[in-house]
């Protein structure tokens, strides 16, 4: 992972320690491993709220409302995801992940 | 992701410290380990030991499948580093060119009217004598080092403690001419053709560049194949 990257990381991790400390719920959602062509690297995270707000990407955006959702289940019910998303050349465009490829990505919630 | 983890794992890097974090996807135990001392749930075992030990090294994260866990591996480590000898007009360009491939730059040079604040706004120098600079700053398999004075008086200190280091690339400024001597001089002080060849000289990529801030891409294009094609970088 780029250095640019573990920045974005940071401010992300830093976020969620902080949203949980205030008393929030906080799910995180990390790329785990992507096969093909994918547009965000393994460990690009989103860090999820309680109320829904997030930050961060795993995607080019077509996931993440898919994440989103799966993290705000994690809250309720503390079990960790894993979450493998495929996609072929023809819908890629449509979904956002360029070039098709396959992404898994780990969610848990902040305990 | 337990809060102390997390909390923890901020402390680390914000301290520029390398960390691994470990995480089981079935059960969501973890273990942080922060320069090599670990907390947490889950008992390293020599496989997850060596899948850490390459993705730390080559920055990148994984899984790896044992004893019917998956253990999801990930890597924190601080910027790597590109120290640079030489308050030089090279060294103007490099420094943000460096910083924006994700180096965290320093720049020696213990002269004055070099270092000055107009020529080099945006970055504090060093004015050490390089040799005590650079022993101080400890050039490790995550940093680059670059001579640029053209000054064998503050070069050849620089690239004697930068030899002895774990230095990933050293690129030195001069043609063949001055490699020549500098080997000569090298010599005296006990090293060998395995050093010199470490040695890249002249320095960047030859890609005709004329100008300072061509040159600077050269390097940072250099320092970079040496980074990820090391094989070729080699050749």
């Amino acid at each position: 992972m780029s250095d640019a990257q573990m920045l974005d990381h940071d401010d992300i991790l830093e976020r969620a320690a902080a949203w949980k400390e205030s008393g929030d719920d906080v799910a995180l959602a990390t790329v785990v491993s992507t096969w093909g062509s994918s547009p965000r690297p393994v460990g690009s995270r989103l860090a999820i709220r309680g109320d829904g707000q997030f930050i961060g990407s795993v995607s080019g955006g077509c996931i993440e409302g898919a994440v989103v959702s799966e993290a705000l289940g994690a809250m309720e019910d503390g079990k960790t995801r894993v979450l493998d998303f495929g996609v072929t050349d023809e819908m890629a465009w449509e979904v956002g992940l360029a070039c098709g490829g396959e992404i898994s990505i780990f969610v848990e919630r902040l305990d | 992701m337990k809060l102390t983890t997390i909390k923890a794992l901020n402390d680390a890097r914000n301290n520029g410290k390398s960390a691994l974090l470990y995480s089981d996807l079935e059960s969501g135990a973890e273990t942080l380990t922060v320069e090599g001392e670990g907390t947490g749930d889950i008992e390293l075992t020599p496989a997850m030991r060596e899948a850490a030990e390459r993705a730390h090294n080559e920055d990148r994260g994984r899984v790896v499948e044992t004893d019917g866990r998956r253990i999801f591996i990930q890597v924190f480590n601080p910027p790597r580093r590109l120290i640079i000898v030489g308050a030089v007009h090279i060294s103007q360009p490099l420094v943000p060119m460096a910083r924006l491939a994700g180096y965290d730059v320093t720049v020696i040079d213990p002269r004055g009217a070099w270092a000055t604040p107009e020529r080099f706004p945006d970055i504090e120098i060093d004015s050490r004598w390089p040799d005590d600079a650079l022993e101080d700053l400890k050039p490790d398999t995550r940093t680059a080092v670059v001579t640029l004075t053209h000054d064998p008086k503050l070069d050849d200190p620089a690239l004697t403690v930068a030899l002895r280091s774990n230095a990933f690339y050293i690129g030195a400024l001069g043609g063949r001419k001055t490699a020549g001597k500098r080997r000569e001089r090298l010599t005296e002080e006990g090293f060998g053709p395995d050093d010199f060849a470490r040695i890249r000289g002249p320095v960047g990529l030859d890609i005709g560049a004329v100008s300072p801030a061509e040159i600077a891409v050269s390097i940072v294009g250099q320092i970079t194949e040496t980074l990820h094609r090391p094989e070729r970088a080699a050749a």
